[in-house]
């Protein structure tokens, strides 16, 4: 993005989605461990906050890997 | 935590927990540092105002779209397609899409080519100071009280569906803006911009989806609203889920309008006159590093728009589809904000049509995932406010103080004075927001105010691209009579509220209705003037056109590309797409 900055926007996002999915993803296990005996949501047994907050973790961690400081100071020096 | 959770959610609507809260606070720790990190990066006049003119295509193409996705959209027009039905959708197809596609393959070649550091700027070397200083004023006063009571509208929604204090949202919401786009100038906002779409995405998407998991899939949803609406004695209520097929007359669809104030007044005026000359979003824009990233920018803008129904307009119609009270079975009616938010209103629990979006969101999403969207609706708001706060930014400090007060500023003068109007165009904000909070329906005026200024502002950059016989005289002349003749039938109506047979050729219309149609006549009107005065005056040399002009402008050759690289190939891709939805939803 910017020439000679480390840390690119996808980095960013990244991190962002990755942070958010895994607690989204930890709070779902806790749900279906333990789950919730009122105010359940509608369409609790579809167990959202497993797969949507998994999905969200494994994006995560991609942007973060693909776009990790070093790759980019990699990418900085050969451009 | 036990004491800021009780303050932070003690509403009845939805009710936060702890990794919610995590999930809030680290999105303003996150937004934050990028705004300290990039703080080395913005210490020249073109890293502040222009991010350094070195975005790729897909970072400003998704800052362009961010910038426009504020929280108001987001549940302003999603309680809109609870009012009207899918017809709010048209403002995400025709009212957008051939604008986006027009601005990147005819008007983003002049834009690049000049230089420009903003609109306004523009207008300048095509027209004059004169036509600058109408636009450069008008643009700034407006935004900032356009992102004053947005700041306010949204602090209410955050009272009524999390019971925060109002006074807490607004000012740790703006000051956080303020902070960053201080700190990094254009860069850190866009970079921020990026973070809140994917946000936005990751926190409002699962509505739909699970919508349609409940409601049986498209012909579900369809059948139930025909069947809900039928109930409650709704005319037409088949209109509620077509797109066209009832826009032949105004008195067969729910917004009392028909087809040509929707394609012309909406299609051909109002949406390429914010497009293509509302700065806020072209400022992302013209942060390309080069032509071609600068054409493609609004087309992968153009790409995600026509997605955005899906997590706006659907969750709308999933309203309308499946909101029941829970105890007795009976159909949640939502009504217009003002009766919601009444004591009255407040007594009996009656709920907002902007609501509908936080009502989905408490339906299907528990811990976390809650967070996560009542996240996408602050990123939401936060992305629109920077954007509003940078352009004004950028207006204020090159087209008003360094045209008209200081013609000799340094570059360092003028980073130096974009950080400081930067807060200073915040507080304004603020202040603007307690303003709106004594007196609601100045939201309704500004509003309208608003669409004044864009309309004939369309008319006036379109002509001065495309014709090169439009004179400075013609420019700011023309673009005087479309905001006064604008002005002057928006008064009118409000006088005499049986002039909208007149001004929106029925007495049905209802006010996007009218809007479209003042839209129409006044861009016009400015044409129309702009077109006779330049006649009469004498034009520009052409010397003076160069870069300027459709003729004068030599286009530079773009590289040797592949066709998966080009502009106009996804352009056609995306103008293929957009006819084949308007097909489905007909």
């Amino acid at each position: 993005m910017k020439s000679g900055s480390s840390l690119s926007i996808w980095f960013f996002t990244g991190l962002c989605l990755g942070v958010n999915g895994l607690l989204i993803f930890a709070r779902g296990i806790y749900e279906a461990i333990n789950p919730p005996l009122e105010n359940r949501v509608v369409l609790f047994d579809l167990h959202a906050n497993i797969w949507w907050g998994g999905f969200l973790l494994i994006v995560g961690i991609f942007y973060c890997v693909h776009f990790s400081p070093a790759k980019e100071r990699k990418r900085n020096a050969q451009s | 935590m036990a004491p800021i959770l009780a303050f932070l959610s003690s509403s009845n609507l939805v009710h936060l927990s702890p990794v919610d809260l995590v999930i809030i606070v680290f999105y303003f720790g996150l937004v934050l540092w990028i705004g300290l990190y990039l703080r080395e990066q913005a210490n020249t006049g073109e890293d502040f105002f222009m991010a350094g003119r070195e975005m790729t295509a897909w970072v400003a193409g998704l800052a362009f779209l961010s910038a426009n996705l504020g929280s108001l959209e987001l549940m302003g027009w999603a309680g809109n397609s609870y009012k009207y039905g899918i017809l709010a959708a048209h403002w995400y197809w025709i009212g957008a899409i051939p604008a986006m596609l027009f601005l990147a393959l005819v008007m983003m070649p002049f834009y690049h080519i000049c230089k420009t550091h903003s609109v306004p700027g523009y207008l300048k070397l095509r027209f004059g100071e004169g036509a600058q200083a109408i636009s450069s004023i008008s643009f700034a006063f407006m935004t900032v009280l356009m992102s004053g009571i947005n700041m306010y509208a949204m602090a209410v929604v955050m009272k009524v569906v999390l019971g925060w204090n109002i006074h807490f949202s607004i000012w740790v919401s703006a000051m956080t803006v303020a902070i960053y786009v201080a700190l990094g100038g254009l860069r850190s906002a866009i970079f921020n911009e990026v973070l809140q779409f994917f946000l936005i995405w990751a926190g409002a998407l699962l509505i739909p989806i699970l919508g349609l998991v409940e409601a049986g899939g498209w012909s579900g949803l369809q059948a139930k609203i025909m069947q809900n609406l039928t109930e409650l004695h709704v005319p037409n209520p088949g209109s509620y889920t077509h797109l066209w097929s009832t826009l032949g007359s105004f008195s067969a669809n729910p917004m009392g309008i028909n087809w040509v104030g929707i394609v012309f007044g909406l299609g051909a005026v109002i949406s390429m006159g914010y497009w293509t000359t509302d700065f806020l979003v072209v400022q992302r824009v013209l942060s390309a590093k080069d032509l071609r990233s600068a054409e493609l920018a609004p087309i992968i803008g153009a790409a995600f728009k026509m997605m955005v129904p899906f997590i706006v307009i659907l969750p709308g119609l999933l309203g309308l589809a499946l909101l029941r009270d829970p105890h007795t079975g009976q159909l949640i009616r939502l009504v217009p904000a003002d009766l919601a938010w009444s004591p009255q209103g407040q007594a009996q629990g009656l709920h907002g049509y902007d609501e509908v979006l936080p009502l989905m969101l408490a339906r299907y999403c528990g811990p976390g995932l809650l967070g996560l969207g009542i996240t996408a609706l602050i990123a939401g708001f936060m992305s629109g406010m920077a954007g509003n706060v940078s352009a004004f930014t950028t207006v204020w400090t090159y087209d008003i103080y360094a045209t008209l007060i200081n013609k000799n500023m340094t570059d360092t003068a003028k980073v130096k004075m974009g950080r400081w109007v930067t807060v200073i165009g915040v507080v304004i904000s603020i202040w603007t927001a307690y303003i709106a909070a004594h007196a609601p329906s100045i939201m309704d005026y500004v509003q309208a105010l608003f669409s004044f200024f864009i309309a004939p502002l369309f008319g006036t950059v379109i002509l001065g691209m495309l014709w090169r016989r439009a004179t400075p005289a013609g420019g700011w002349t023309g673009l005087l009579a479309g905001t006064l003749s604008s002005v002057g039938m928006y008064t009118w109506v409000k006088l005499d509220p049986s002039a909208v047979r007149y001004v929106a050729l029925s007495m049905d219309a209802q006010d996007q209705a009218q809007n479209m149609f003042r839209a129409l006549w006044c861009c016009l009107i400015c044409v129309i003037v702009t077109v006779v005065v330049s006649y009469l005056t004498r034009p520009k040399p052409d010397s003076e056109l160069k870069d300027l002009v459709y003729g004068l402008t030599p286009i530079p050759k773009t590289e040797h590309v592949t066709i998966l690289h080009s502009p106009i190939f996804w352009g056609v891709v995306v103008a293929i797409v957009f006819v084949i939805l308007q097909i489905i939803f007909w």
